[in-house]
């Protein structure tokens, strides 16, 4: 991509991806800029999480699966900004391990349900092993063709739970009994209940951006910066670049697994179309239009995409139009595009420019 | 399977690939050189195939006509969504251009469901080509299948002569090797990509009308297509015309086949192909430059 944003001042360091024109590294702020945005500013974060812990006590239910949907959203686009806002990796393949992960926990607990702990390994595991696979094999590409051989590894997924019996075919599988924390006889978290579950997911996301943020302001993140940035410059120094994109790679898939385990258990089913490209390719939707190179514009993205698409399939709102909501969502994100083009999290500093003149 | 019966798979199998081609290498030409990921290129396909649905009262027997109107139009159309959708967005990141196609994917499909709505319809073949001749005892093939490969020959031996042998192809190979170098040799950098775009939309469309009669006009018929054109471009290298080639015969070989010896298995057959020639020759099996 280098060729495109060669006037682009702060993207001269970026030589290495300037030979080919078809790399797709996206162009994320330079180093010192993404750690300093997500180390500094913890307020906002912690008062939007404040505030939606005591979303229950004012909301409907209906408002709450609502949020609950946004939550898990947020976290499978948080996992995936790391592979591609952190390490300029692009994958359309990132549903496979939201996939893995739901079906883990949908096959694992079989009739009766199973214990929570177990259950949750269980299904981060088995994403996390996927992860490791498929990225042995495609970190050897780059670009547009990593791209493509992420979106042929998902595609695999798809096909085996869709055309195998053990997938339960294009229909999904029932989640019978919802998975439960227990310590002897006491029970202490029942995710079948509403408010325990809801504060579960809570808690994974607030746990994912605190971790996330973390990983990239330490050693590590900073060596994932600085593999976008440069990777032969990193390799030159002495870092071997394959093994830290591995490790990203399987630390998302891992979080893609995590959010797979809730949504399998908020919606008590799975079914292929979680593994279907199309699905990665709204998460990804989601952090562009959040806008790439920090974690909050990840959940901005997913908070909008989410809020976006249910606006406009609103009967009360829109009346007829909402039949046609794809129109509508089409046109908005073609505006989104057009006027923002640093995705929403870049409303700000728009805004003081045309204010500015 | 007996000989005849191998046969008839062959000839679908080389139908099929000549049609990927018809959109790969419209693809693969906007990816090469104009860099943009182009998520509509399905659109444009179902687009084309409802040309051919929406003109063929207007044409009756008429049918090469019918497809060169509906090729003009939809060059036509791509030179203008060019202008107005992507012309400014080169400067951008290439997501940004991800997104905006994907919108449009979205607004195609919402109009086109407004425009035509949603039933499945077939499009006739002309009369001339109806029939069908026999192959062995007891299969037959039908003569529009073969029209169908004949046609996409027929176009394909078109584009290698305007990419190798006239200064628009000159310029387009120069492009799909090194845009910046082009571009510094004071070629008109804008109106060679709208001049790709809308002949990439041309041969999707025409690849769509095509189709028609085949496959019959239905929604989504554009995204179940696109995934496919990705992996052959991919297979073939970025930019490669030659690669677009080799690698939808393959494609085409590989599904039919895999339909007819492992139809459990057959879905995941062609990226199981994907992801181990890229595993062989991580950047497809063509480098870039035509």
């Amino acid at each position: 991509m280098g060729s495109e944003a060669a006037g682009a001042p702060r993207d001269a360091a970026a030589d290495g991806s300037a030979a080919s024109p078809v790399d797709a590294t996206p162009d994320t702020p330079s180093l010192p800029d993404i750690a300093r945005r997500e180390t500094g500013g913890w307020l906002v974060p912690a008062a939007a999480f404040v505030l939606l812990c005591a979303l229950p006590i004012v909301v409907a239910p209906y408002t709450l699966d609502l949020v609950l949907r946004i939550a898990v959203y947020a976290i499978f686009a948080l996992s995936l900004e790391l592979l591609v806002g952190a390490v300029g990796l692009v994958s359309l393949g990132h549903a496979a391990f939201l996939g893995i992960g739901a079906y883990a926990a949908v096959l694992g607990s079989g009739d009766d349900g199973a214990p929570l702990i177990p259950l949750l390994l269980l299904s981060v595991g088995a994403a996390a092993a996927y992860a490791l696979a498929v990225g042995a094999l495609s970190l050897r590409t780059r670009g547009v063709y990593f791209i493509m051989v992420t979106l042929a590894f998902a595609q695999m997924a798809f096909f085996v739970v869709h055309d195998t019996r053990a997938g339960g075919g294009s229909d999904g599988i029932f989640l019978n009994a919802k998975p439960v924390l227990r310590i002897g006889a006491t029970t202490l978290l029942d995710l079948g209940q509403r408010l325990p579950f809801f504060y579960t997911v809570l808690a994974a996301l607030a746990a994912t951006y605190a971790f996330l943020a973390l990983l990239l302001a330490s050693r590590f993140g900073h060596a994932l910066g600085g593999i976008r940035v440069n990777e032969t410059r990193m390799r030159a120094a002495g870092f071997s670049t394959y093994l830290y994109k591995l490790a990203a790679f399987v630390i998302a898939g891992a979080l893609a697994g995590l959010a797979g385990f809730l949504l399998a258990v908020k919606d008590a089913a799975v079914n292929p179309e979680l593994l279907a490209w199309n699905q990665s390719g709204v998460v990804l939707l989601m952090i562009i239009l959040g806008g790439i190179g920090s974690l909050r514009g990840a959940v901005i993205g997913a908070c909008a995409f989410t809020l976006l698409t249910e606006l406009f399939q609103s009967d009360a709102l829109l009346g007829p139009l909402a039949a046609h909501w794809q129109l509508s969502l089409g046109i908005a994100i073609i505006v989104f595009v057009a006027v923002l083009p640093k995705g929403l999290i870049g409303i700000g500093a728009r805004w003081r420019s045309l204010v500015r003149g | 399977m007996d000989l005849a019966t191998f046969l008839v798979q062959c000839l679908n199998a080389v139908q099929y690939g000549l049609l990927l081609f018809l959109l790969a290498s419209g693809l693969t030409l906007i990816f090469g050189i104009m860099g943009v990921i182009n998520l509509a290129h399905g659109s444009f396909y179902m687009l084309g195939a409802y040309l051919a649905f929406a003109l063929a009262p207007l044409f009756g027997d008429w049918y090469v006509a019918r497809l060169l109107v509906g090729v003009a139009l939809a060059a036509l159309f791509g030179y203008v969504l060019e202008w107005a959708f992507f012309s400014f967005l080169y400067e951008r990141d290439h997501l940004q251009q991800v997104l905006m196609t994907y919108a449009l994917i979205l607004v195609f499909e919402e109009l086109r469901s407004i425009l035509v709505g949603n039933d499945v319809h077939g499009v006739a073949a002309p009369s001339w080509l109806s029939g069908s001749f026999r192959l062995g005892e007891l299969m037959s093939y039908p003569w529009y299948r073969v029209f169908a490969s004949v046609a996409c020959v027929v176009v394909a031996l078109g584009l290698y002569g305007v990419v190798h042998r006239t200064r628009l192809g000159m310029m387009i190979r120069a492009g799909a090797s090194d845009r910046d170098m082009v571009r510094g040799l004071g070629v008109d950098i804008r109106l060679l990509y709208r001049i790709v775009f809308a002949g990439g939309v041309a041969l999707a469309a025409l690849a769509g009308m095509i189709a028609a009669p085949l496959s019959s006009v239905y929604p989504g018929m554009g995204s179940s297509v696109l995934i496919v054109c990705f992996v052959v471009v991919v297979i073939g290298g970025i930019g490669s015309i030659t690669g677009a080639l080799v690698a939808s015969l393959l494609v085409g070989v590989v599904d039919t086949f895999g339909k007819v010896f492992f139809a459990e298995w057959s879905g995941a057959g062609i990226y199981v192909l994907m992801a181990m020639v890229l595993v062989w020759r991580p950047e497809g099996l063509m480098k870039r430059g035509v």
